[in-house]
């Protein structure tokens, strides 16, 4: 079987990167290449070339570092007539150039959350060294511009999704915040009494315990899909319990955070429609790493993270229907979301504004349209190439550790990023401690999921998630690192 | 640098001593790492001299956890109730040698604030035992 690496070097040497980018300017597959870049020394061996300094933890690295994390041929995509330039994107994280243990880090924890490239971390800076002022409110000038670039951070995440207007997007501290305002506005308006919600047993607990909190106080069932041993969603059990009547909100996650499963959404949503159900789509995993297509797959309902997807921690957001919206009670009462407030009784703004009460996370939203722009430069469709032949190669070479189980599907075209794993009697929490001494970071244990991890018959499980700065090298120090670890283990 | 997973560690964690129940144990706690997961329960069957006169433990978790638990049982065992509850935190951290990450120290821990919490509510517990147990 030839591997991924021999087949990317027989692409260089058929093609020129160059030559090849006119061409594929008109067409809709990938083509990738590798490439030297010019003026970089790359030796194969997989030791630095010069010994990295003597440096403490959280000490930065050396520019030398530089040479070690990007010593092996950098690797280019090019998909429509962009490029993917590796090596550009890894100089454009500054936190890549951290030594842990002596070791260069390699961030493999991206679905916990994404790292943040300069653009964003200037942009932070820079809303709060020249225009910090409240939104919506001011008259003068800063404030005017920090409502343009809060306005405009709305309009480029409705443009990310193709949603209709950017009045469908509200401003959210995260994935968890979304799925918790639709269960307690739109959930508690049109959920009642011996009604049903459809889950599946792959759901991260922020898309089960609010419709726990929330079937509790209306007397609504829980109905779950459940998971075939390779991960994926039984699809009878989600067509009985649609026809099982009653149902009102069918939720469920596009990628699955722990096995890395792509659930087919839009056919989820399509069945759904026809019995008059609503759909809420957790696009957490999902919205960072490919196109997503509001419009195109007709969910009622998306819920993702900005801290995912490259922007700030506690913004996040929700997109909704604009009828649905308009019809949602509040979820917070506070300023901003009032048009009228009397003594007795209040009238609501329109969305989004009826949903971001109080002063919102102004820099987190400036800072996720930063985010997005970055990433629509990369190009989503180039990312997603990027993250899928990681996750093939990663999965392929952990596949050949001796002793090694990987969870959820055996095909990894049908996962996204992300990959679950156990050696042997290796307790996940161990495998994490002796990949961190290798300056490798990943996670371990329930991930969120325990009705998964129960589903899996596991306590725990290694996962390592891959994104736009990750490196085929990584893979491997990843490899060698799990081999080192059943070596320690005696597996 | 050098591994936390000694030989030691992980012949602890292989082959555990005293892992077990004990069914006429006097003192009898459980706790977990929400962390992680990691689940240590300890038995102690008690003389009327308050001596240890036996000790399990049983658990599920890392190997940290699990050879801490049993290094501890080993450590308590022929001991009075009153040795039981002086055992220090460094006591256990030089059983296990090596150095700890914060978040693995609560892992080594557990164990430790199980016996003290059977000891505590065995002896009687105070204001400052409390302090100590929510300290650990
Ligand atoms: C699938 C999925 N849903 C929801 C969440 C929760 O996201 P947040 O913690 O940003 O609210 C996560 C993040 O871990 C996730 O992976």
């Amino acid at each position: 079987m030839t591997t991924l690496k021999q087949k990317w070097a027989a692409a260089s040497s058929s093609t020129s990167l160059k030559a090849t980018s006119h061409a594929a300017a008109d067409t809709a597959s990938y083509r990738k290449a590798k490439n030297r870049l010019p003026g970089l020394a790359v030796p194969k061996s997989t030791t630095p070339t010069t010994k990295p300094p003597l440096t403490f933890p959280g000490q930065l690295a050396q520019s030398t570092v530089r040479g070690y994390a990007t010593q092996k041929q950098a690797t280019a995509y090019i998909h429509g007539d962009k490029l993917y330039d590796i090596d550009k994107v890894r100089h454009d994280f500054p936190i890549l150039n951290r030594l842990i243990n002596g070791k260069p880090l390699a961030y493999l924890d991206s679905a916990a959350t994404a790292q943040k490239p300069a653009e964003v971390i200037d942009e932070l800076t820079r809303f709060y060294n020249e225009y910090n002022a409240n939104v919506h409110r001011g008259v003068y000038k800063i404030s005017e511009e920090a409502t343009a670039a809060y306005e405009e951070a709305r309009a480029k995440i409705a443009q990310l999704i193709n949603a209709k207007s950017p009045n469908e997007i509200i401003f959210v501290r995260g994935t968890t915040e979304a799925i918790n305002l639709v269960a307690q506005s739109w959930g508690r308006a049109n959920v009642g009494l011996g009604d049903g919600i459809i889950l599946t047993e792959m759901e991260h607990h922020s898309n089960i315990v609010p419709w726990q909190l929330l079937a509790k106080e209306r007397g609504a069932h829980l109905k779950y899909v459940g998971l075939t041993d390779d991960g994926h969603l039984v699809h009878e059990d989600f067509r009985q319990h649609l026809e099982s009547g009653g149902i009102k909100l069918v939720t469920l996650t596009h990628v699955s955070n722990v096995l890395g499963t792509i659930n087919p959404v839009r056919e989820y949503i399509r069945e759904a429609h026809k019995q008059g159900c609503r759909v809420l789509v957790d696009a957490a995993q999902s919205v960072p790493h490919m196109p997503v297509d509001v419009q195109d797959m007709d969910c009622d309902f998306l819920a993702f993270s900005g801290h995912k997807m490259c922007g700030p921690t506690g913004i996040g957001v929700l997109y909704a229907k604009k009828a649905i919206l308009e019809e949602m009670p509040p979820y917070h009462g506070g300023g901003e979301m009032i048009r009228e407030v009397h003594l007795y009784e209040s009238t609501w703004r329109d969305p989004p504004y009826r949903f971001e009460a109080g002063t919102t996370n102004i820099a987190g939203a400036i800072g996720l349209g930063k985010a997005i722009d970055y990433l629509s430069e990369i190009g989503l469709r180039n990312i997603q190439a990027h993250d899928q032949e990681l996750t093939e190669y990663m999965h392929e070479m952990l596949g050949k550790v001796k002793g090694i189980k990987i969870y959820g599907p055996a095909n990894p075209r049908t996962k996204a990023g992300v990959i679950s794993f156990s050696l042997g009697d290796v307790h996940a929490h161990d495998m994490a401690s002796l990949l961190d001494e290798d300056g490798i970071a990943v996670r371990s244990g329930h991930h969120c999921a325990q009705p998964l991890m129960d589903r899996l018959g596991v306590s725990s499980t290694t996962r390592a998630s891959v994104y736009i700065y990750n490196t085929e090298d990584e893979i491997d120090r990843l490899v060698e690192s799990v081999e080192r670890a059943g070596r320690v283990f005696k597996i | 640098m050098s591994s936390i997973y000694s030989e030691i560690i992980l012949d602890y964690y292989r082959y555990p001593r005293n892992k077990g129940t004990l069914p006429h144990a006097q003192i009898h706690a459980r706790d977990t790492n929400p962390l992680c997961g990691d689940v240590v329960e300890m038995q102690l069957e008690v003389d009327e001299k308050n001596n240890v006169k036996d000790v399990k433990f049983n658990g599920q978790g890392c190997a940290i956890s699990q050879a801490s638990a049993s290094m501890l049982t080993e450590l308590v065992k022929g001991k009075t109730i009153d040795d039981a509850r002086k055992i220090s935190k460094e006591d256990v951290l030089s059983l296990i040698g090596g150095q700890l990450t914060a978040v693995r120290l609560k892992c080594a821990l557990l164990s430790l604030k199980v016996l003290k919490t059977g000891v505590y509510n065995y002896i009687g517990s105070t204001d400052a035992s409390k302090d100590e147990l929510s300290g650990l």
